[in-house]
């Protein structure tokens, strides 16, 4: 799994042959005009600034919105390779919802010693307040979105599991709006799978997650919002409109007779199912952050009453930190009783002293993320650092090894883009998203695909020049 | 069921649209002036500024009204918090704010009409593209409108919506006409004489009237005739009876749907009522700059009674 290998091509194998997902696409695609295709490019980014599924960069000029480049060459997977990311996806997703449980409850996997007790008590992301806290219907994940990545035909790993409020399901929703509009052809010709239906299941699986004192068969759900200048404001509104939700921001929000209230037209009404898209720590200033302007004093006490649903529960990111990631495997075995479907990446926890020697000594060959980083920041991708960066680096990993993990330099698969000259292989990740009630799971076929569009990036982050592209899945 | 602060960005979101689109009028009429009468040009363009109620906006900024500075500030200026492209960037902004509540097309429509805006008047606009320039403003904004009439719900939101447009555009008449009271009075008009027939045009234009005045008076113009049409003719959708009438229908209309009156339908009652029993000649005897000036209190009123019986803020 080194990284002079040459990365495993999703579209392409030894360059030439279509592997099968791909074969009646790649043959069109030797049908088509390469200018014609270009126009549809262009087309497609007209799209998106016209309906604006754009995001604001942070630090930015508020006027500055900015389109994260969409790629018009699909993400083909076939049905039995999806059939297999699906299970494992799923085993994935019970046991994070069984240890959110349980460390917010018993603690047998401490108890256990599968994972260090240090890790818990120590992380940010663990909420003392939820201690003993009964989230409505045992579900702490309402919504997960899980990165994986491939090396190889039957080679996929999860990256990272976020379990907090992971974004992007919008784009997998206009990037497919986007190609039925400009290529209804090749749908006529493939059989990909629906996601259309996201927000539809969104919405059932919140409502199936309603507290249990909400006597109406159609509770009433509503998205919260940072407010319109947050990056993600545009999926925020996406979503509440397409779920017929209301979106809704802190100064909509009071408390009233015990219960979440949003001001109306007509006066306070009570909320059922609160989508947050506010970090933990902004979600009640009475609780957490003082300083919040973004959440609702006074929501965790309704919420420890049991008369509000947040999805997901605060305190969920214990689940997706990365300290923690390293004893997914322990974690899906110990709640599941099976080994993980899914495989994990090799990772070096630099608070022990022979990994951190061993990652000194491998810093060229590694990539070394912060514990608590995302975005791609704060990351470091050693084949690709200079020898300024590397030094930099190592006094950082000297000075505080716990903040920090490392991972092989993983050949990640490519799928090809439409450049200039034609197709070009670039690598890619893919995020599915997975939606958690009591009565099911359900998993949309399909996800998104991030891809870093600069020839042998690695990076395929949308605030580090990555795009995206449609994700299909094949059906059988 | 809709949020307070939905009602208020859908109100607001449709006062900008009209207000960038009003403005556009005014500096059309504005221009017309000045082009064919350069004697008056900047008395002109100094009644378009305070018809804009920009006077102390300008004024901070500039010594002299002349024409490209007057088509700058009123378009971008940097220092006017409602120039065309500010209008249209709050609109915009409203919109967003409110887009669950909208229709794809009502929403894509606000849209390209601000993206357009912002790329033509992303620099000076020249003497020579500024009637271009205001066409296709005007003409994006009337996208806007026809896409709001063809694909939305007629529910609270519509009449939100509506709410804003015409308020802002019953102010905005009220203040063409009272900027320009005295040259409509019959004891300062010289009847006849060129100087008022331009300046009557001119308040016709800046309505984009014009046309329909005169198809409805066979070609008579007369001072109190264009009083009559702006302020009390139903057919005419800018007169301050047609505004107000809207704002009777659309304030009923939530009444109905929320089964609850508020002093906002008591207001509206009566500024309709205004309407009813004035005839032109009485309005003239009472003092025409009167009932304007009550016309702007009574729109500045129903607004901010609008704002708290709906909970825009609190």
């Amino acid at each position: 799994m080194s990284s002079e290998e040459k990365p495993f091509d999703e579209m392409l194998e030894r360059g030439v042959a279509p592997r099968g997902p791909y074969k009646a696409y790649y043959e069109w695609f030797q049908g088509e005009n390469l200018k014609h295709l270009r126009r549809k490019s262009a087309d497609a980014e007209a799209f998106f600034r016209r309906i604006g599924i754009t995001f604001n960069v942070y630090g930015q000029d508020e006027a500055d919105e900015r389109l994260i480049p969409f790629d018009i060459v699909p993400r083909i997977i076939a049905a039995d390779e999806w059939a297999r990311l699906e299970r494992g996806i799923e085993q994935r997703v019970r046991a994070i919802n069984a240890f959110l449980h349980d460390i917010y409850h018993r603690q047998e996997i401490l108890r256990a010693g599968r994972v260090p007790r240090e890790i818990i008590a120590g992380n940010e992301a663990f909420l003392p307040e939820m201690i003993g806290v009964d989230p409505p219907g045992g579900v702490y994940t309402h919504i997960v979105g899980v990165d994986l990545v491939r090396t190889g035909p039957d080679e996929f790993f999860v990256l990272e599991d976020n379990a907090r409020t992971p974004s992007g399901v919008s784009y997998m929703l206009e990037n497919r709006e986007t190609m039925l509009q400009m290529f209804p052809e090749l749908f006529s010709r493939l059989k990909v799978r629906p996601v259309s239906r996201y927000p539809q299941r969104l919405r059932r699986s919140l409502a199936e997650c309603a507290p249990p004192g909400v006597a109406t068969a159609n509770p009433v759900v509503a998205v919260l919002t940072p407010g319109i200048h947050n990056s993600a404001y545009f999926e925020h509104s996406f979503l509440a409109d397409q779920m017929g939700a209301e979106l809704v921001e802190s100064g909509d929000l009071r408390i009233e007779n015990g219960r979440v209230a949003m001001r109306t037209t007509q006066g306070y009404e009570p909320i059922d199912v609160l989508y947050r898209r506010v970090d933990d720590a902004f979600l009640d200033p009475l609780t957490f952050n003082p300083d919040s302007l973004l959440g609702v004093p006074g929501i965790m006490d309704v919420y420890r009453a049991g008369n509000i649903t947040i999805a997901n529960a605060p305190g969920t990111g214990i689940a997706d930190d990365k300290a923690l990631y390293s004893y997914m495997p322990d974690i899906v075995e110990f709640y599941t009783g099976e080994t993980a479907l899914l495989k994990n990446v090799p990772t070096w926890r630099c608070s022990e002293p022979d990994a951190l020697a061993y990652v000194l000594e491998n810093l060229k060959e590694l990539v070394v993320k912060e514990v608590h980083g995302s975005g791609g920041y704060g990351m470091l991708v050693g084949p690709a650092a200079s020898r300024k960066e590397l030094a930099a680096f190592e006094s950082k990993l000297r000075a505080r090894p716990a903040n920090y993990i490392a991972q092989p330099t993983l050949a990640l698969s490519t799928v090809p883009i439409l450049a200039k000259s034609g197709l070009a292989p670039r690598h890619v990740d893919l995020r599915p998203f997975v939606l958690v009630s009591p009565e099911r799971i359900t998993m949309m076929p399909g996800g998104l695909t991030r891809v870093a569009l600069k020839k042998g990036s690695l990076v395929v982050n949308s605030s580090q020049g990555g795009g995206t592209k449609d994700t299909w899945v094949l059906g059988d | 069921m809709m949020l307070g602060k939905t009602a208020g960005g859908l109100f607001w979101m449709f006062r900008y649209l009209e207000r960038a689109e009003n403005t556009a009028r005014l500096l059309e009429a504005g221009w017309r002036i000045a082009l064919t009468r350069t004697g008056e040009a900047e008395n002109e363009w100094q009644s378009v500024i305070t018809t804009a109620g920009l006077a102390q906006q300008f004024n901070a900024a500039h010594d002299e009204y002349d024409a490209p500075e007057v088509i700058d500030f009123l378009l971008r200026g940097k220092t006017n918090p409602t120039s065309v492209l500010a209008s249209l960037a709050a609109a915009r902004s409203n919109a967003r704010l409110v887009r669950t509540a909208l229709s794809s097309e009502v929403w894509e429509a606000t849209n390209e009409c601000w993206m357009e805006a912002k790329a033509l008047l992303a620099r000076p606009v020249s003497e020579r593209t500024l009637y271009d320039t205001l066409a296709r403003i005007k003409f994006r904004s009337a996208v806007v409108r026809g896409a709001l009439h063809g694909t939305m719900l007629r529910n609270d939101i519509f009449s939100f919506a509506r709410l804003g447009t015409f308020i802002e555009r019953g102010d905005n008449t009220a203040r063409i006409l009272d900027v320009k009271y005295y040259v409509l009075l019959p004891a300062t008009a010289l009847v006849g004489t060129r100087i008022d027939n331009a300046q009557w045009e001119n308040i016709l234009r800046s309505v984009s009237a014009e046309q329909s005045y005169h198809w409805l008076n066979g070609g008579q113009t007369s001072p109190m005739g264009i009083a009559e049409f702006l302020i009390l003719d139903r057919r005419m959708p800018r007169s301050l009876a047609f505004c107000c009438q809207k704002i009777g229908e659309n304030l009923g209309q939530l009444a109905q749907e929320y089964g609850t009156r508020h002093p906002s339908h008591d207001l509206a009652d009566r500024m309709c009522a205004r309407m009813n029993e004035n005839t032109i000649q009485s309005i003239f005897e009472a003092g025409l700059h009167e009932f304007l000036t009550d016309s702007i209190l009574d729109m500045g009123q129903i607004a901010s009674l609008i704002e708290t019986d709906y909970r825009f803020y609190r």
